[in-house]
């Protein structure tokens, strides 16, 4: 994909990100008919969005390339346990995604800039 | 919601707004950052700009920018943001008593402004929906000044970041921040083993098949994790349906 160039098909699939947005927020109230999910797919909604969060973020974490990273000098490891660190050692409630983000940066930045990892 | 100037004046518009008010600190960070991860990831800069003012979605944007960026097809990128967003589906479920007497196009702008900050400040406010014209009115324009300064917040920082991305050099690497953020939201969600297992066996599903083509190892990690889960959830039910009798 070459950067920085507007191309038709990825301003289609932003308008089609916008429509799911409406499309999922207003599903049962999008008809004035009473109507419910099959039993599975209610308990489905349950796991789906965690799983959809897991497939984009693990191989983002742990490969390089397409490939199974080779060493444990990757910044990017380290970073992703210092923000469940922080996320699970937290005392407050509030803010804790951005807690996450904060700890993981704090922790990637020196060794992706200093030691180049 | 928006189109009655009465709304504007209603004292709950106030108290919704200042209520969103108090989460916009961390809400203009993560814009911010998911402003600076578009344009880092390769979009241009109108792709990012017209993304960061009509998707409003900010996980489901975050997951969208690497397969985007590696190509996959529109479908698979379509369904990602779908799966991302099911969360949603058992808000409007929740939902659809407080917003059914408005007219369609009202309630769809309601569902499209109705993130997760707002969800959880709306209905800690509002427990149960109004029985009265003058209740229901209260609420939607509560839910228009909570919603309100949400997508000026989260539209004006992401814009915000946009422009502010060309400052930092790419090599810096700041795009794992939308990574770091996903990984965030993960945590937030795992409120049970189940999800823990959803989430082990999608990651790890993820990894093997990445070989597939158009991005569909997230597809295949998505159906196999929830496929573990509920199946596991039918085997613990038969479980404590067979020995509940005894205990």
């Amino acid at each position: 994909m070459s950067s920085g160039e507007t191309d038709v098909w990825t301003v289609l699939v932003i308008v089609g990100l916008a429509a799911i947005t409406v499309l999922t927020r207003s599903l049962f109230f999008i008809s004035s008919r009473p109507w419910n999910l099959p039993h599975w797919a209610q308990r489905g909604l349950q796991y789906a969005p965690i799983a959809a969060l897991a497939a984009v973020v693990v191989p983002e974490v742990v490969m390089t390339q397409g490939q199974f990273i080779q060493s444990w000098q990757d910044a990017r490891l380290f970073a992703a346990l210092a923000g469940a660190a922080w996320f699970f050692g937290r005392k407050a409630q509030r803010q804790a995604v951005l807690g996450t983000i904060v700890a993981g940066m704090l922790v990637y930045l020196p060794l992706h800039l200093v030691w180049g990892w | 919601m928006f189109f009655k100037p009465s709304m504007f004046r209603h004292p709950e518009f106030r108290i919704g707004a200042l209520e969103s008010l108090g989460a916009a600190p961390g809400l203009a960070a993560w814009a911010l950052m998911t402003g600076v991860a578009m344009m880092n990831s390769g979009l241009s800069t109108f792709e990012a700009l017209l993304m960061g003012v009509i998707v409003f979605a900010g996980s489901s944007q975050l997951a969208a920018i690497p397969l985007i960026a590696s190509g996959a097809p529109m479908w698979v990128v379509l369904a990602t943001g779908f799966c991302v967003n099911l969360r949603f589906v058992v808000f409007s479920a929740h939902m659809r008593s407080y917003v059914m007497h408005l007219p369609l196009r009202e309630r769809l702008l309601t569902g499209y402004l109705m993130a997760d900050l707002s969800y959880v400040q709306f209905t800690r406010r509002y427990p149960s929906h109004g029985s009265t014209p003058e209740q229901l009115q209260a609420q939607q324009a509560y839910l228009a000044g909570n919603c309100g300064v949400n997508w000026v917040c989260w539209v004006g920082f992401g814009v915000l970041g946009i422009l502010l991305a060309g400052l930092v050099p790419t090599r810096w690497g700041l795009g794992f921040a939308g990574i770091l953020a996903l990984l965030g939201v993960l945590f937030s969600l795992a409120s049970s083993p189940l999800r823990w297992v959803s989430a082990g066996v999608a990651g790890a599903a993820a990894v093997a098949a990445f070989a597939l083509p158009y991005k569909l190892n997230i597809l295949l990690a998505i159906a196999a994790a929830v496929a573990m889960s509920l199946l596991l959830e039918a085997g613990n039910r038969a479980n404590s349906a067979t020995s509940e009798p005894h205990s």
